[in-house]
């Protein structure tokens, strides 16, 4: 009996023949810039967290100030926009960091500033970061309850 | 009666409109490209002098039409109808320019198809005698697709090897009933096709079925040969693309290895310009049109060209809700008086 070609099989065809169009990206060096950028990322809050510790802060405060201080930082350099041009050579290397969290919600507030304050920059701010808030804050309660009863 | 339809798709004009006169804006980027000399007008500042890209896109598409018509050597008011469009949602740059230049205004949205679109009906109006003069005109920005289909600009992620640059640039055409230049001979209107393509970073091959489907369209309603044309050139398919489109129209009987090509590998130096796969947008196929293409017809080194703008007809919604990536083409043969 002849095969029926149906649009499902149709579809799968294509998607086959348009897979093996498609140029491989090179892994090995991307994991090498992401590696690098992302290394020198926490190497810097590293050298400040051990300042911090060095000139009398305790290890809790040293973390805390540490981070605030990388925030400022990947806001800052998202704002004189460098922070994109490093992204798009280290990939995850400047994304996993908390500096490529600060650029996620620098960026949006940036380039929605001319639709106002309100419905602009507030409003769009957490268009990036959003998600990972809700779903970060969503499974720490999860957990928190978890601890609260079987661990504790 | 249809008198004027040929097969299935295809309209073939009695009386061909001629394209009187063309212009063209682009971005610095594209101002950089190695069709830089073709161009009219390269803004330093893709702002434009505006307090939005949005805005800066409107404004280049208004000049475009205003240079274009002076190319033309009509006046304004000679013109009776617009048709226009462009990316953004519900073509702000198109309508707000329609607004400033007072003209009779038909707002079309066929994604990156749309200057063979405003092209079709334009010359379908004059050639059924409904107007002399319109203006075809379309135009797309970098800046302002990117926050609209994509990530803020300083948002620093990585582009996909498959991803295309959206070119800032806007092209016009004035059409006439009478004059000198280039005749849009047949138009082939060309349908959606979706063979389930949902990557937006892969929009060649999101729109390759609906160009090649159109192309070998067009050859079978007008009867000509592949070899009639000196270019064969698609709107904005890119690398990937444009493979996919040249296997699929010679798999159909149509070898057009020879002389096609894609406004979107014309436009930039993909390798030098770190472009990706290639240009895309409203503004590709036409500032390459109205600028290159256009230019050297006008010098007849190149005499028929067959135009395909290609669109995918995805929106942000339809992107989110999982849906696959709809193509569509339209092909318009334009050929020198004469040849």
């Amino acid at each position: 009996m002849k095969k029926q070609i149906t649009r499902v099989n149709k579809e799968k065809e294509y998607e086959e023949y348009v897979k093996n169009k498609v140029p491989k990206p090179n892994y090995l060096l991307n994991c090498l810039w992401a590696f690098f950028v992302g290394g020198v990322i926490c190497t810097i809050a590293q050298f400040i967290n051990n300042l911090l510790k060095n000139s009398g802060l305790n290890k809790t405060d040293a973390g805390t100030v540490t981070v605030i201080i990388m925030i400022f930082l990947g806001a800052f350099l998202t704002g004189l926009g460098v922070y994109d041009k490093l992204g798009k050579k280290a990939g995850a290397g400047s994304i996993v960091p908390i500096t490529g969290f600060a650029n996620s919600i620098v960026s949006p507030a940036m380039e929605f500033k001319r639709e106002g304050y309100v419905l602009g920059v507030a409003a769009k701010m957490f268009s990036v970061a959003g998600p990972v808030l809700v779903y970060g804050f969503g499974s720490s309660v999860i957990i928190g309850v978890l601890y609260y009863f079987f661990i504790r | 009666m249809a008198v004027k339809k040929i097969g299935t798709q295809t309209v073939k004009f009695n009386s061909p409109p001629v394209i009187i006169g063309t212009s063209t804006t682009v971005g610095p980027k594209e101002g950089e490209g190695p069709l830089s000399e073709y161009f009219d007008i390269i803004l330093k500042d893709d702002l434009y002098g505006e307090k939005s890209w949005e805005l800066a896109e409107s404004k280049m598409l208004r000049e475009t039409v205003k240079a274009a018509v002076k190319a033309s050597g009509k006046k304004m008011s000679d013109m009776e109808y617009m048709f226009s469009g462009d990316l953004l949602n519900q073509s702000m740059s198109a309508s707000f320019a329609a607004r400033d230049l007072e003209l009779p205004f038909f707002g079309l949205y066929g994604a990156c198809s749309t200057m063979t679109e405003s092209l079709s009906l334009g010359s379908m109006i004059i050639d059924g005698g409904y107007a002399d003069n319109i203006i075809a005109v379309t135009s797309s920005h970098f800046s302002s697709a990117e926050r609209q289909f994509r990530f803020p600009l300083e948002h620093g992620n990585q582009r996909k090897l498959t991803a295309q640059w959206t070119v800032t640039g806007s092209g016009a055409a004035v059409l006439s009933s009478f004059g000198n230049g280039p005749e849009i001979r047949y138009v082939t209107t060309g349908k959606v096709v979706d063979l389930g393509i949902k990557d937006a970073n892969n929009m060649g091959a999101a729109m390759a079925p609906s160009a090649a489907d159109t192309i070998v369209k067009h050859f079978e309603d007008t009867g000509l040969p592949t070899d009639y044309y000196d270019l064969i050139v698609t709107g904005d398919l890119a690398q990937i693309g444009k493979e996919i489109a040249e296997e699929m129209v010679l798999d159909k009987g149509y070898n057009i290895l020879k002389n096609y090509n894609d406004c979107g590998l014309l436009i930039f130096d993909n390798l030098a310009q770190d472009t990706h796969a290639g240009g895309s947008g409203c503004g590709c196929s036409a500032s390459v049109f109205c600028g290159y293409i256009y230019k050297e017809m006008m010098k007849k080194n190149i005499n028929k060209v067959l135009l395909i703008s290609t669109g995918a007809l995805l929106s942000v919604t339809s992107t989110q809700q999982g849906q696959s990536i709809p193509g569509i083409a339209h092909a318009v043969s334009i050929v020198n008086k004469g040849s």
